[in-house]
């Protein structure tokens, strides 16, 4: 097992050199000189040499991607904007600030989004799934497939603002989405979490109701399930033992990739309802040409998606003794 | 489950002084395109310390059959009627808590694919202990000691180790061995063994063969052996019973059935399977056609359409009445062919194809 | 490319074995075992196929038979060149063929065909039976008199379906009448040589018996050799006129059937045969049990490789290799590699380990 995380981290390191370099080179593709975006609206050839060559853009291309790599291990300089710890993802000349300081800055955001919405939606998701997996074909299997076909079939832009409407706005139940450290208010950081929490997870739990469900009915159907109802192991036992153990493997391998993405920013949610993580912040990059910040989002997100992956492998090799790590 | 046992049933003659006593025992399962009859109408009985081979092709209702016998069909989707008694007691509709006392305990399964048949996701051990533990009560300690004890017992090299292995570190031959262990744990009466040697090389099934015959000689089992090679019931069993259909076609010891069976299926099964002596370079005698739908069996003797014999019954009873297996005892047809006919057809058609 | 497939062409008497059509020379397929760090290396490799001799003749039909991992299915594939031999040669009518291309084993792949043992899972379900019987010969470029579709109606009719079930698919049909359709297949090119892979083991008794009679009337009628791969001894005796046995990548004897079955000379064919139930209750023939399993193909025993389960193993059969040759009081191209043979004749075995 060692030996297998050791060298899926070591492979992870090359997946993320190659992404890195990638993304960099888009920098390069995409039609908006950083420079002329800073000039302001007097932009004299002059002033707009200055700048390049303060935002190091005259340099070879390789050479600025050296130093933007160097920098997120050493730290670097970046003159008058002020000295850049490691891991240092570069400057923002849009937003005037420390990338790796922004990142700081929206990711517990994302995180308490992400990690309380995926609580709600694993609960609910899978025991709904099991419940209709154990009710086959009955009125409370129908039930909870098709309100989970329903609600996987909604969109967070659509199920966002209804929800606004309905448990805010119109209601005054719960209050107005907004970000407040857990450290700081817990529970302000609830309270203020709840509605873009019940919303994510409503979809969300749909689909894990029905890949759940369906694990569970391919699993009962298994020869070795059948084996143990003929040893006379009740019918629990068999669900719970035997079924669901089979089922987790594919759950798990599932769970591990959505939770990945969900950390690189839930976009949609995040800018539903005006929380400021990092999916909000590739966005708002995008829009205003934020080159060096997009990168540095990409790479954060990628590395979730790539360190997820190796803990859904490892997690994978627990659940099955079968896959043997090497 | 939607059952009914028929009243009149309880107090059949004879049926309840056996071991095991099947009693027009019929399961129908519903489908989108039909009513399945996988099992009709049928009776047979079982004593301790002897093997019934029951023999058939796919669909034969051979499965079906031992299935219901555990209670192992879903009750949402299948209709089972008639009466399966065990040492005494009912098992057709008998509610689920009684036959999961009874399932692993008093009688128990060995299945066709030990890899697939045991859970990859447990020990060996486990699978053997957990069966132990749940109808005696043991402590771990107890079921883990009792696991290596019948480990030990179907010849499994080095138990105390391979006992924490898992089912995939096993060979295939091995793993059928454990599923052994794993049956006979709480010394069950009854054994259904269902193709335990298909999946298996000649050398490891003539193993498995041997050692299902030793455990029975020690603990008095009565066996159920299911398969459709009739070579392997030649070397375990007492009694054969022949399945088409859902029904029973003939019945008898397995020297009657196989020196002279008396059934066109039977002749049509033992000249389409070559053997190590007979003649080569002559074709084959298979059996014409294929299987019936079990929704929609011929009229009659469902045997009719792949039947060789039909014209030398008088009145053309094959294609309007279905032939009842007769006599009640010993050696057993379901043929409207006369006894006579049935001799004389082995002796001067059939005999000489098998060599 | 003849089309010459109906059955009515046959001049009515057995065909004569031919010339040498397919000869293995020491055939070897090792499937390398990965393992290492940072980087995968080689660090072992599985012996499906060690060394093997073999040579088939035309019209001919030869039986392989061994456990499961003896590698049987393995030199069947080599033949077929679904794999590229580790090692040794494979000459198919004179043209030595172990690593050709692509490109030139184009048109011997039409005379080589093969049939698979899952008749359920060897048809693309997608596919019309006339899509999929037609497909080599569209894929072949070869246009038969009256076109394809004609060709696939002749097909159907030889295997024994009704030639107007061209546009049904395959999960209309039954497992004995699928299998037919992967004959009509291999038939499609006229091939020379069929490697069947287990044709019939996964068809019911009854049925076993129909497929295994057409696939003897085509041999007999068009003079196609065979490889035929089974672990059925019964019916690879019905089938073959030579029989090979193979056990861990190695042919330990091979004779015409008559020789094999009644005076087997090596203890594992005689092993085999014993352990085979036959439907008599008055079969009292000798049983040797063997005790264990088959050992790693990876690590195979050295000298002989049958040692560690042979009640007659010595010293000598674990250091030297027998080779596989013609014994004293054997006929003609019966070859046994064993040190110790036994001395033929089922009745005179020895006593069971």
């Amino acid at each position: 097992m060692l030996r297998f995380l050791v060298r899926r981290s070591l492979g992870a390191l090359v997946i993320l050199l190659i992404i890195s370099m990638v993304t960099f080179a888009l920098f390069f593709a995409i039609p908006a000189d950083p420079a002329r975006l800073s000039c302001g609206k007097v932009c004299t050839p002059e002033n707009l040499a200055l700048i390049r060559h303060s935002m190091q853009l005259d340099q070879p291309v390789p050479l600025q991607f050296w130093h933007w790599f160097s920098g997120i291990f050493t730290g670097r300089d970046f003159g008058g904007a002020g000295y850049c710890n490691a891991p240092c993802f570069g400057y923002s000349y849009v937003k005037q600030e420390m990338i790796t300081n922004t990142l700081i800055d929206r990711f517990p955001t994302t995180l308490s989004l992400t990690v309380g919405s995926a609580v709600i939606f694993l609960i609910f998701g899978i025991g709904t799934g099991m419940l209709a997996a154990n009710k086959q074909g009955k009125p409370a299997d129908k039930i909870a497939s098709s309100a989970s076909l329903i609600a996987s079939s909604l969109q967070i832009y659509v199920a966002g603002p209804l929800a606004l409407w309905a448990l805010v706005y119109s209601t005054n139940w719960l209050q107005l989405p907004a970000y407040v450290p857990i450290t700081q208010d817990p529970i302000g950081w609830f309270t203020g979490l709840l509605v873009p929490w019940l919303v994510l997870s409503l979809i969300w739990t749909a689909n894990y109701t029905r890949m759940t469900r369906s694990s569970m009915v391919e699993q009962l159907s298994e020869d070795y399930v059948r084996t143990a109802r003929a040893k006379g192991m009740s019918g629990r036992s068999v669900f719970l033992r035997y079924a669901w153990r089979g089922a987790m493997g594919t759950i798990v391998t599932v769970f591990g990739i959505d939770l990945g993405v969900l950390l690189g920013g839930a976009i949609i949610t995040e800018n539903t309802f005006g929380l400021q993580g990092l999916g909000q912040l590739s966005i708002d990059s995008i829009r205003q040409s934020d080159l060096s910040m997009m990168v540095g989002v990409t790479m954060v997100a990628a590395t979730l998606i790539v360190v997820s992956n190796i803990v859904v492998d490892a997690a994978y090799a627990l659940i099955d003794p079968r896959i043997r790590l090497a | 489950m939607t059952t009914q046992a028929k009243p009149e049933e309880t107090a059949a003659p004879g049926g309840s002084s056996s071991f095991l006593s099947v009693r027009d025992l019929s399961v129908r399962f519903r489908t989108e395109d039909g009513v399945v009859r996988a099992v009709d109408n049928l009776s047979f009985e079982v004593e301790r310390g002897t093997t019934l081979g029951i023999v058939g092709e796919s669909g034969s209702g051979k499965s079906v059959t031992n299935l219901a016998i555990l209670g192992l069909h879903n009750p949402a989707n299948s209709e089972i009627t008639g009466s399966i008694k065990l040492a005494g007691q009912e098992l057709v509709g008998a509610p689920n808590k009684e036959l999961e006392k009874l399932r692993g305990h008093t009688m128990s399964m060995i299945f066709q694919d030990p890899l697939t048949a045991l859970s990859p996701f447990h020990t060996i051990g486990a699978q053997i202990g957990e069966t132990y533990r749940k109808h005696t009560g043991a402590s771990k300690k107890e079921a883990r000691d009792r696991s290596i004890e019948m480990l030990t017992k179907v010849g499994i090299p080095q138990p105390t180790t391979r006992v924490d292995d898992f089912p995939h570190q096993f060979s295939g031959g091995m793993r059928q061995r454990a599923m052994i262990a794993m049956s006979l744990v709480c010394d069950p009466a009854l054994v259904i063994a269902d193709e335990p040697t298909t999946a298996l090389d000649v050398t490891v099934q003539a193993q498995i063969l041997d050692l299902l015959k030793e455990l029975q000689q020690e603990m008095g089992t009565a066996i159920i052996l299911i398969t459709h090679d009739l070579g392997v019931v030649a070397k375990t069993a007492k009694d054969i019973m022949v399945m088409y259909a859902g029904r029973a076609v003939e019945r008898g010891t397995v020297r009657e059935v196989l020196k002279a069976p008396q059934h066109p299926y039977t002749w049509g099964l033992l000249s389409s399977m070559p053997n190590l002596t007979g003649p080569v370079g002559v074709p084959l005698r298979p059996v014409r056609g294929t299987p019936p739908s079990l929704i929609n069996l011929p009229t009659g003797c469902p045997f009719n359409p792949r039947c060789d014999h039909l014209e030398q019954v008088i009145g053309g009873k094959c294609t309007t009445e279905r032939p009842p297996l007769a006599p009640e005892a010993g050696h057993a047809t379901a043929c409207h062919l006369s006894s006579g006919q049935k001799q004389e057809i082995f002796i001067d058609q059939i005999q000489p194809r098998l060599g | 490319m003849s089309n010459e497939l109906t059955l009515d062409k046959t001049d009515g008497h057995t065909p004569t074995i031919g010339e040498p059509l397919l000869q293995l020379s020491g055939l070897q397929k090792h499937f390398p075992v990965m393992d290492g760090f940072l980087f995968k290396r080689q660090v072992g490799a599985v012996h499906a196929v060690d060394g093997v001799d073999l040579t088939v003749h035309a019209n001919e039909s030869v039986g392989l038979v061994g456990e499961s991992g003896c590698g049987k299915s393995t030199l069947g594939r080599l033949v077929t060149r679904l794999y590229e031999p580790t090692a040794g040669t494979i000459t198919y009518a004179g043209q030595d063929i172990s690593h050709a291309g692509r490109k030139q084993l184009a048109p011997i792949r039409s005379e080589i065909q093969m049939i698979f043992q899952d008749p359920y899972s060897s048809l693309n379900p997608r596919q019309t039976v006339g899509a999929i019987i037609g497909a080599p010969m569209e894929i072949n470029g070869i246009n038969p008199p009256g076109g394809i579709q004609k060709k696939v109606q002749e097909l159907l009719e030889t295997v024994g379906l009704n030639p107007e079930h061209y546009n049904r698919f395959p999960h209309e049909f039954s497992g004995g009448q699928r299998q037919r359709i992967g004959v009509a297949r291999a038939l499609s090119l006229s091939p020379k040589l069929i490697v069947a892979d287990e044709p019939v083991s996964a068809l019911d008794v009854s049925i076993q018996a129909q497929v295994v009679n057409l696939l003897q009337q085509l041999q007999k009628d068009l003079g196609i050799a065979f490889l035929f791969i089974a672990h059925d001894l019964a019916i690879v005796r019905h089938f073959s006129q030579r029989v090979a046995v193979m056990y861990l990548g190695k042919i330990v004897e091979i004779a015409d059937r008559q020789s094999l079955y009644e005076s087997p000379r090596h203890p594992y064919t005689h092993a085999l045969l014993s352990a085979v139930p036959e439907a008599d209750p008055d079969d009292d023939r000798e049983r040797i049990r063997l005790v264990g399993d088959v050992p790693s193909p990876i690590n195979p025993p050295s000298g002989c490789r049958f040692r560690t389960r042979c009640w007659k193993a010595q010293e000598k059969c674990a250091t030297e290799e027998p080779p596989l040759v013609q014994l004293s009081g054997n006929l003609d191209g019966h070859l046994t590699a064993c040190h110790f043979p036994e001395d033929g004749g089922l009745a005179a075995a020895p006593a069971a380990v």
